[in-house]
């Protein structure tokens, strides 16, 4: 970042620096006074239609579900905005990055508030894009570039299998709009597309918050700039998916496959990143992580369903978002002051980085689940959800464990050992962040502290009416406390205390047995992807040999056998050709000057095939075309011949100018395959007059042209049914056409300009300069 | 190509052709023509003039760029589909104003200036500039 500076002005941040602030705080403001109102468990919609006759409305569901998270993505969005003046703010690209993560935020709010499942869908893919945008921010390194490839498949695939989900849900249930749907869940549940449409939903969710096996693309994401991993990749973007589960689930959950699909994903998900975090030596990894941790474990209590579960599951969201946006903004700070993230280079930075230390100390509490933090909270309700369920109570209490010791070992890995011993060197010599940069992680981690010591605010606030709307029951009493009573939930809270002290201590070797472990494993992910993308390419540049050889000849010979077999399949599976001819009566009304066009038609086929000039060939290709306007002449239609005949002079030259720059292909060459070509042509010439033949035997609807006839001059005040009907009734149409018009003139000379640069020519006149 | 009878008979066929191309425009909604004929003839006059003087010389005439004159056309297309919208009505909708007709007598239309003789204009423009972008491209690569 530093290096830019010398060559850009500082000017060009502009005021985008405090606009991007001003934005997200003030719509955190704006929805501050909704919170009465859904806390009294009334939720509240706004809106207006969008695309009408689609049933397509832009309409806002505000309750305690998206209510929480709009207030997380605006709160947490102000910090990172301000963070990211400091941290990015003598960038040279500051400004585009503020406008991407401006436009991210828009997506984001939009996904969680709307009500319409289709404008909930199109929020769902801005979310998509622009983070795509975000982390490939450093566009000059290639890391950054796959990762945001990656990413962006990846949600991108699960974004349209949802799109999917959401046509089926939308006709299942009769309505896009969420608040109807909400209340359908029997209906829909006992529907025959039920089980496809949970699929499909969920790989929609699972791509977006990277479950596993869709998990590897969430730490590569990593190579995106601090605030965006503190912004998109804790609190918000991959919590898309999610809401999403949390969202659907009065409609779509309480079902067997519901339950086992995302309990047994979510708790192996869990498990198996805490493991992961813990052999990572990149602290920004290790929080990358736990986050992989984190959605696992917001999923399989999503999928446990009972209220207390949700209770459990609502509190761990608010509490995970505060700790680890501020741990990820702790990181940066420290990544910014001494030039590394590597945790074995780092130690005793809390005498120099006091401030960041302290917001970074509380918030690595709460991580860790100690009192009276509020992480301590939200571990206990899970441990008792846990404990209370009927069915897989042993494998979720069993993975929330694990995972909470493994998160207490990556607490102690990401705050307790960079900011304690003795002062290590480190690239930069360590001082203390800007205001701008401590104030984020302080202020989320003394919410942390505040939400443990008073937790009745978010209880009445955020988790009660969160609680609700994902159970759909607002009749149910939530209560949080910190401490009540030595229950199961309380000793097995020790127990993880105990534990995770104990593998801290040990950590180090720890994550060199894991570190083999998995090296040893054969099943990698991100090589796979890799193979996979690759196969994919290889595919395409397969078929792309076959079906373009670049041989104009093969080109036109491809399309009319297609043509051919196609025309030929129908007329014979439709047994079309059932008909009788009274040749004698056609052929009577015939007179001369049809007999006339006929014979010159004919001699201008005949003269294009067999002549060895390719001029002489244009020419008699010309007088076919002449023939056809003159029969439109005859049978009284003046502005397609018209049309025909000048079309017809433009062709011929626009081919003899193309014609004298291609080369002259081997005659002897194209000698063989004369007789091909020469029965597709006739085939061709066959099949189209049985087809005009079989035509004319029917009655001609009149319908149309009746009404064009009466319309067109009493409606459009024209008297050439040809014109009015172009510029007029079907302008639409003519103005597409046009469209393509210009578009192919355009593509034909970018192609004719593109070649020229190449010739030999102009390459010496460049050297001449 | 430099032949003096081909290049003394387009001089005249070139203007010829273009006043020919705006008649067949403007007739076009009651008679045989319209936007698609008269570019279409717009054309080859100018392809014509390139053929016996050149591109670069056609390139001179013309002043504009044709693919420049073929977008011009496209948005006057889209204008005049627009237009109707200031009306509250439906894209496309035709608007018309029957300059000095008579209102008593209902065949009377007086001269019709109207939103789909601009669409035929935009038709006029595209179709005349594609083909040139087009020939004039082709000729100057040959």
């Amino acid at each position: 970042m530093a290096k830019s500076d010398a060559v850009v002005p500082r000017v060009y941040g502009g005021p985008a620096g405090w606009i991007s602030v001003a934005i997200p705080a003030g719509i955190f403001a704006y929805l501050l006074q909704f919170l009465a109102p859904v806390a009294a468990g009334t939720p509240v919609t706004l809106g207006f239609d969008w695309v009408g006759s689609l049933d397509v409305r832009l309409s806002v569901l505000i309750d305690g579900l998206s209510l929480t998270f709009a207030l997380l993505i605006s709160g947490i969005g102000t910090l990172v905005t301000l963070y990211s003046t400091k941290y990015l703010g003598n960038h040279p690209e500051y400004p585009r990055f503020v406008l991407f993560l401006m436009l991210f935020m828009i997506g984001m709010l939009g996904l969680v508030l709307a009500d319409n499942l289709i404008a909930l869908f199109v929020f769902w893919e801005i979310t998509t894009i622009s983070s795509y945008l975000l982390i490939g921010f450093s566009s000059d390194e290639a890391k950054s570039r796959r990762s945001a490839l990656q990413a962006l498949l990846v949600t991108g695939t699960g974004g349209l299998a949802f799109l999917a989900g959401v046509i089926l849900l939308g006709t299942a249930a009769g309505s896009f709009e969420l608040s109807v749907i909400l209340t359908q869940g029997d209906a829909i549940r006992a529907h025959p597309h039920y089980v496809p449409i949970v699929i499909l939903f969920l790989a929609g969710a699972f791509t977006k918050s990277a479950q596993f096996p869709f998990h590897f693309w969430l730490p590569n994401a990593m190579a995106a700039p601090t605030p965006v991993s503190a912004y998109l990749h804790s609190a918000t973007m991959v919590k898309g998916g999610v809401y999403l589960m949390a969202r659907m689930n009065p409609a779509l959950g309480s079902t067997d496959l519901w339950f086992w699909t995302l309990v047994i994903a979510g708790g192996f998900t869990t498990v198996f990143a805490s493991l992961l975090a813990i052999r990572q030596t990149d602290i920004k990894q290790v929080l990358a992580y736990t986050t992989l941790m984190a959605l696992g474990a917001l999923t399989m209590f999503i999928g446990a369903g009972t209220p207390a579960a949700i209770t459990g599951m609502m509190t761990f969201l608010v509490v995970h978002s505060l700790y680890k946006a501020a741990l990820f903004l702790m990181i940066g700070i420290v990544d910014h002051e001494t030039g590394t993230r590597e945790v074995d280079q780092l130690r005793g930075l809390g005498r120099k980085m006091p401030l960041t230390f302290l917001g970074g100390a509380i918030a690595g509490l709460s991580m860790a689940g100690i009192p009276p933090l509020v992480g301590f909270i939200g571990k206990e309700f899970l441990y008792k959800a846990g404990l209370d369920l009927d069915r897989g109570m042993i494998w979720v209490t069993g993975t929330i464990f694990a995972a909470s010791v493994l998160m207490f070992v990556a607490a102690g890995i990401s705050v307790l050992r960079p900011f304690t011993g003795k002062l290590s060197n480190t690239p930069q010599a360590p001082h203390e962040g800007p205001w701008a940069m401590w104030i984020g992680p302080l202020i989320l981690g003394c919410l942390s502290l505040g939400f443990g010591l008073f937790p009745d605010t978010i209880e009445a606030w955020l988790v009660a009416p969160g609680t609700w709307a994902v159970y759909g029951d607002y009749s149910y009493a939530v209560d949080l406390y910190l401490f009540r009573e030595v229950n199961a939930a309380f000793v097995l809270s020790l127990v993880t205390f105990a534990t995770g002290a104990l593998l801290y201590a040990v950590h180090r070797p720890l994550r060199d047995r894991l570190g083999r472990i998995i090296e040893a494993n054969p099943v990698k992910f991100d090589a796979g992807w890799d193979r996979t993308l690759d196969g994919l390419k290889a595919l395409a540049a397969w078929q792309t040999n076959i079906l373009q050889s670049g041989v104009l000849q093969r080109y036109i010979f491809t399309v009319f056998a297609t043509l051919a077999v196609g025309v030929g399949a129908t007329i014979w599976l439709k047994d079309a050709l059932d008909f009788t001819v009274d040749w004698n009566d056609a052929l009577a009304g015939l007179q001369f000057k049809h007999w006339a066009v006929v014979l010159f038609v004919t001699a201008g086929a005949v003269l294009t095939a067999i002549t060895s000039s390719r001029m002489t060939a244009i020419v008699a290709l010309g007088v076919v075309g002449i023939g056809v306007a003159l029969i439109f002449i005859i049978f009284s239609a003046p502005d397609v011949a018209i049309t025909q005949l000048l079309v017809e002079v433009l062709v011929v030259v626009l081919v003899a100018i193309a014609m004298l720059k291609l080369p002259l292909l081997g005659l002897a060459r194209d000698r063989k395959r004369r007789p091909v070509h020469a029965a597709l042509a006739v085939t061709i010439g066959a099949m189209v007059t049985m087809v005009m033949v079989g035509v004319l035997q029917g009655e001609l609807d009149r319908r149309l042209t009746d009404f064009f006839e009466t319309a067109s001059w009493t409606e459009a005040y024209g008297r050439n049914i040809v014109n009015v009907i172009l510029v007029d009734f079907r302008a639409i149409d003519t103005f597409g056409e046009i469209g393509v018009v210009v578009i192919a003139a355009l593509s034909a000379y970018a192609l004719l300009r593109g070649t020229r640069y190449e010739r030999p020519e102009s390459k010496l006149e460049d050297r001449a300069q | 190509m430099n032949s003096i009878i081909l290049n003394a008979a387009t001089r005249l066929l070139v203007a010829l052709l273009l006043l020919f191309s705006v008649f067949m425009l403007l007739r076009g909604h009651n008679l045989p023509g319209g936007g698609f004929i008269g570019g279409l003839i717009g054309a080859t006059g100018f392809v014509l003039h390139a053929i016996a003087m050149g591109a670069q010389a056609t390139r001179d005439t013309l002043r504009h760029e044709p693919q420049d004159i073929a977008m011009i056309g496209l948005g006057i297309a889209l204008a005049s589909g627009v237009f109707a919208v200031f009306f509250g009505e439906a894209f496309f909708t035709g608007q018309w104003w029957f300059a000095g007709a008579d209102p008593s007598d209902p065949d009377d239309k007086g001269l019709p200036i109207s939103s789909v003789l601009f669409f035929d204009i935009g038709v006029y423009l595209v179709v005349f500039g594609s083909i040139l972008t087009l020939v004039l491209a082709l000729e100057e690569e040959v």
